[in-house]
């Protein structure tokens, strides 16, 4: 069942604050995204790509068009807690998104008290064992940990309560290139393990093309082009705005491209 | 003509930080020379990069312990500088510039006090003089509207263009030496390339050397002429940037390889393993 359909997204338009100061953040946004796929955003600070992400986890409640997760539409205002463990988030920062007081134990048994599973001891262990880290660290504290150990207990808390959906929001940009190759490995285990779909945000042309089969381009609320990995290696693209994205990611050019007055 | 003796000379330099206990060093025994051009520091977090750039400054706190065979600056010995003269070297002829001007620009002083706030300090500038430099500096960056610019507040203008005022004000008392900490980790893509293009046109333009720290391989690659690879608080490679590809050290050969490619992706990254040895002289 390869080609079942997880996300589906369409005309979603979320906008912030009240008249006269509308921020029209995401403009009309279609998504569709099957099962067991990796799709990535892209595009720069404020372009609505995070915004999209918490419409479908259910973080930002106001939004306008359709959403359906594994076939079923979710409604804006209100979702089943069933519904909300579908699809589950891991952030940017492993320093601010782990409870500095909570021991690691904690921090995973809180999700599976909201959601009234049992068997917590053994699950918490299975989570530590599939992110990789031993046992004994559900005794310690997040400042106990490096920032690539806390990013494996973030992964660990989303997995935990076995969605299909992870949704990925810079996963790697806090960690330094040695640990971030790490934490891409582990996400591309994981998504051939368990067959999760993966909706990943980041500003890294490279991250997203290594991990992801489609890339979705954002400028200003609105996907201006959605490019397969294959074409975004070759370089086979059609927006000047996907291509400037690329090239400043190759690096410095030290050129007369950018006008000398 | 191109004087050959390095602006700045580093040797055997050594930065430690005073703990409850005992002395923890995270810069040890490193040894540099920038001349006239750009020199790039590569190194994870912790690797000291930071560390090195503010001690060449001198901006460490009273307790920290720099020693050093040598550091010096255009004949200048800094370590054996007063306080009183570091402050007439520090923004003048070694200027330093932040990853993030939210945080380094003065929330509660305009764009234009400033930058010209540099100026009146060390070029003993009138106010009325100051000001049309701060045009003019304003102008070099490619700010397309300096006089409404300057009475702006740090939090009106955006990242790119906080960047370039961070850029106008270092370098309007043509200092010799910029040192520039991350200086574009902070930017989008689009707006980082023209941040370093008009860096990159300054420090060219006026022979002055750059001391570029950064965790990016690529982009320092790109930039820089000559690159230093630290690991642990020192220095284990030193190479010209045009020849990463042919770094010896098992670090830098790893550093390379765990880097997702864009136009060469591989289906698994090499995970780098950390030998214990490379933390030792």
């Amino acid at each position: 069942m390869q080609d079942r359909n997880m996300i589906e997204v369409a005309g979603l338009n979320v906008s912030f604050g009240r008249r006269p100061r509308v921020n029209h953040v995401v403009r009309g946004v279609d998504l569709v995204i099957a099962q067991g796929e990796c799709f990535g955003l892209v595009g720069e600070s404020g372009c609505g790509k995070s915004t999209i992400l918490g419409a479908i986890a259910g973080r930002v409640k106001d939004w306008q068009g359709t959403i359906s997760i594994a076939g079923v539409p979710v409604r804006p205002d209100r979702r089943e807690l069933a519904q909300l463990r579908q699809q589950q988030i891991v952030f940017q920062d492993p320093f601010g998104s782990l409870h500095p007081r909570h021991t690691i134990g904690r921090i995973l048994a809180e999700p599976l008290e909201i959601h009234g599973m049992d068997d917590r001891d053994g699950r918490i262990d299975r989570a530590l064992d599939q992110v990789g880290l031993p046992r004994r660290f559900r005794f310690r504290y997040p400042h106990q940990l490096s920032g690539g150990q806390r990013q494996r207990v973030a992964i660990a808390r989303a997995l935990i309560l076995d969605p299909q959906i992870l949704l990925l929001d810079e996963p790697t940009s806090a960690l330094d290139v040695s640990i971030q190759a790490e934490i891409l490995n582990l996400l591309k285990d994981l998504r051939e393990e368990r067959r999760l779909t993966y909706l990943l945000v980041s500003h890294d042309m490279a991250v997203v093309t290594h991990l992801c089969d489609r890339i979705a381009v954002m400028q200003k609320g609105q996907f201006v082009e959605v490019a397969t990995r294959e074409a975004m290696v070759r370089g086979d693209l059609t927006h000047p705005y996907t291509r400037l994205l690329r090239e400043g990611s190759l690096g410095y050019r030290p050129a007369a491209s950018v006008a000398a007055e | 003509m191109r004087d050959t003796q390095p602006l700045l000379s580093v040797r055997n330099l050594t930065v430690a930080f005073p703990s409850l206990k005992d002395l923890v060093p995270a810069v040890r025994n490193v040894s540099f020379d920038v001349g006239r051009e750009k020199v790039g520091i590569i190194g994870e977090s912790g690797s000291g990069k930071s560390t090195t750039g503010r001690a060449i400054m001198r901006l460490h706190p009273g307790k920290t312990q720099i020693t050093a065979d040598r550091m010096q600056f255009q004949g200048l010995d800094l370590l054996s500088q007063s306080e009183r003269q570091m402050r007439a070297i520090r923004g003048h002829r070694i200027a330093m510039i932040l990853q993030d001007p939210k945080y380094s620009l003065n929330p509660v002083m305009t764009v234009g006090e400033q930058i010209a706030e540099t100026a009146i300090l060390h070029e003993n500038l009138s106010r009325r003089e100051a000001r049309l430099r701060t045009i003019e500096m304003l102008e070099k960056v490619h700010i397309r509207d300096p006089e409404r610019v300057m009475g702006l507040y740090p939090h009106e203008v955006s990242g790119g263009m906080g960047q370039r005022i961070m850029i106008s004000m270092m370098l309007i008392a043509k200092p010799a030496l910029i040192i520039a900490d991350e200086p574009t980790s902070a930017l989008d893509v689009s707006v980082r390339q023209q941040v370093l293009t008009i860096l990159d046109e300054l420090v060219t333009g006026n022979d002055m050397g750059l001391l570029f720290i950064s965790h990016d391989l690529n982009l320092v690659r790109s930039f820089c002429d000559r690159v230093l690879i630290m690991y642990a608080g020192r220095v284990v490679e030193e190479l010209r940037a045009s020849e990463l590809d042919q770094a010896r050290h098992p670090y830098t050969q790893g550093l390379l390889e765990a880097l997702p490619s864009l136009t060469d992706p591989k289906d698994r990254l090499a995970v780098l393993r950390r030998d214990p040895a490379w933390a030792e002289v």
